[in-house]
């Protein structure tokens, strides 16, 4: 991907904002299909293959939570508060990951957090997406008068902080889950409107488009039936990278205190309610911190992953 | 090189209007502000006391149209908890921000171009991975872990420094380090692709050619070109920082901007935070202005 040598934020605010397009229909000719290419090449991937395994065992412990989780994560137990985890000394296998302040078993509430951060980076991907999405294609399609206000709305989104928005969105409405995938679903589509308005722009001028026109397709129909599949890498790619922030931010607002709230297992509120106690106990945490490291890691890793196998002339 | 100024500084007088327009509805249309104000003990007789007397009864449209024509002379108000102007409050943590995100944006860009550079000067070796690993380390490391995680190594057990507070420098030493690492690997990954695109141009092979050193190769011809670009970017991210940096002000209790911003939303003080909101995106216009004027004078080729 060339990087626009240009001040204006759509291209500078994402210099890594990927622009993958489909393989060139002539090279599919002689291939097999472009998705069996694709795996065949991720097989060989390393980033990949570690991000997609490591994505693979979060989203399996979350959704067998219930089978797998040891103790009930809301359970209190004031008697066996702040056990350590089980590779200190005062460790024990009952409680392999230790002990929160309210005595909750810690490994417990981690892995039902891991429900929370996978649905809201699903949830919060998908909604800004479709916004993202529709404004990006219709601003590529189009041209003229609908890219110049696209490109001016986006311009407008990112000059307002969304730390301090999402915050504030919340602290309104009144932290909770679902508050805080539709204030995110709404703040994060700015990269999905700039990598697929430049997808789209790359592809208007092709033939099969052209053909389609001539046919007598509505733009509506074009718009679904041509030029979203042949820009789909790219949504992928995208997808990934804003579940990753979704997520991130997520702990953040949750950390300040004005996201999920309690007694959730929010990664985030975990490292909230374990900070007075990390002088002492650091794994409280760390445990959780480490956690989010990881999932955010797998998340990007099988991203960039997507992006080379799917387009791996256009690697660098 | 006119026309071109006169154009950007107009696109970013109306996305600076929108913006204002934009952050007043969203705080308006999330909830009733005269119930968030009166706090959930109060009577209905109470919240609506409250909306008289702060003019929430009022059409949204003349609501905005008062607060936009005093905001315009800087004059936002005054905080419902402070009982003090709005903009002696701004005035008062606004440089203690500013100062942390230019310390931070240093910090990045003494770390990212360096490595950067290296990056692309050994191309494909241990030492370009490993850059490229660390940029992906820090795109996914939560800034609020990573600075409790520096208080805890360098304040509490080496005891290098203070856990938290703003009286001396050290207080920003740790401070700015979170959050600058959260701008180094955007600063990176385009220093290294600036350097490799510029590396294979014609101007370098010819430097070559004619012999020059390759130390004042890389510094003279190459860097500088590579580097504009990066301008731009560093522009960009100083804007991100100071929005982002409300989470690390948090986690060391710096009393800045951000640290305003949370207690005043978490206070229900929303002249204070529409204020801030409406500041933070006024310094990122112009910001990003600056950065794009300042690119077409580098790059000539970008007037048109």
């Amino acid at each position: 991907m060339t990087l626009q040598p240009s001040a204006s934020p759509l291209a500078a605010g994402m210099p890594d904002a990927p622009v993958v397009l489909a393989p060139e229909p002539q090279a599919l000719a002689t291939a097999r299909s472009p998705t069996v290419l694709a795996l065949r090449r991720g097989l060989h991937h390393g980033g990949f293959l570690i991000g997609a395994g490591i994505l693979g065992v979060i989203l399996l412990a979350a959704l067998a939570a219930p089978l797998i989780a040891p103790h009930d994560p809301y359970a209190q137990d004031v008697s066996r508060r702040l056990i350590p985890p089980i590779w200190q000394a005062k460790g024990t296998w009952e409680h392999v990951l230790g002990t929160d302040k309210l005595g909750r078993d810690y490994l417990s509430r981690l892995i039902y957090g891991s429900q929370i951060s996978l649905l809201i980076g699903v949830a919060a991907a998908a909604i800004s997406g479709i916004i993202g999405t529709t404004l990006g294609i219709c601003a590529g399609y189009f041209g003229g008068r609908v890219d110049a206000l696209v490109s001016y709305i986006v311009t407008t989104r990112l000059a307002m902080p969304v730390v301090l928005v999402a915050l504030a969105m919340a602290s309104l409405v009144g932290g909770s889950l679902k508050v805080v995938v539709l204030v995110l679903g709404f703040l994060l589509w700015d990269r999905f409107a700039v990598v697929t308005r430049a997808a789209t722009r790359q592809i208007r001028d092709q033939d099969f488009i052209a053909a389609a026109r001539a046919t007598g397709f509505s733009p509506v129909r074009i718009l679904f039936q041509e030029v979203l599949p042949n820009i789909l890498n790219a949504l992928i790619v995208v997808a990934t990278l804003e579940m990753a922030h979704a997520i991130l931010l997520e702990a953040a607002l949750s950390f300040l205190g004005l996201g999920v709230q309690p007694p959730l297992p929010s990664w985030g509120l975990m490292i909230a309610e374990g900070k007075p106690y990390m002088f002492f106990q650091p794994w409280v945490i760390t445990i959780p911190g480490v956690a989010l490291l990881v999932l955010v890691l797998a998340i990007n890793l099988l991203g960039d992953g997507i992006r080379d196998v799917t387009a791996p002339e256009g690697r660098r | 090189m006119l026309r071109f100024m006169l154009q950007r500084c107009l696109v970013a007088i109306a996305v600076a209007v929108t913006v204002s327009v934009a952050s007043f509805m969203l705080l308006h249309l999330s909830g009733d502000l005269a119930t968030a104000i009166a706090g959930p003990e109060a009577t209905s007789v109470q919240v609506e006391a409250i909306r008289v007397q702060y003019g929430l009864n009022q059409p949204m449209l003349a609501q905005f149209l008062a607060w936009a024509g005093r905001a315009i002379r800087l004059d936002f108000g005054n905080s419902f908890y402070f009982r003090e102007s709005v903009i002696d409050l701004l005035a008062a943590r606004l440089p203690i921000t500013l100062f942390l995100g230019v310390v931070a944006l240093a910090v990045a860009l003494f770390v990212a171009i360096p490595l950067g550079v290296l990056a692309a000067v050994k191309r494909d070796t241990w030492i370009d991975r490993a850059a490229l690993s660390i940029s992906v380390l820090g795109q996914a490391m939560p800034s609020f872990w990573f600075g409790l995680t520096l208080i805890m190594i360098f304040s509490v057990n080496l005891r290098w420094l203070p856990v938290s507070g703003n009286t001396t420098w050290k207080h920003f030493v740790l401070p700015a380090v979170a959050l600058g690492y959260y701008a180094m690997p955007a600063v990176m990954r385009l220093t290294r692709n600036g350097m490799l695109e510029v590396l294979a141009s014609d101007y370098v092979r010819t430097a070559r050619a004619k012999g020059l050193p390759p130390r004042k190769i890389l510094i003279r011809h190459a860097l500088r070109n590579a580097v504009i670009p990066v301008i731009a970017l560093a522009a960009v991210q100083f804007g991100f920082m100071l929005g982002g940096s409300i989470v690390i002000e948090a986690v060391f209790s710096l009393q800045g901007l951000g640290q305003l911003a949370w207690e005043s939303i978490a206070r229900n003080d929303f002249p204070v935070v529409q204020a801030i909101v409406l500041v933070l995106a006024m310094i990122y216009i112009a910001l990003t202005l600056a950065a794009d004027l300042l690119n077409a004078f580098l790059d000539p080729r970008l007037r048109q």
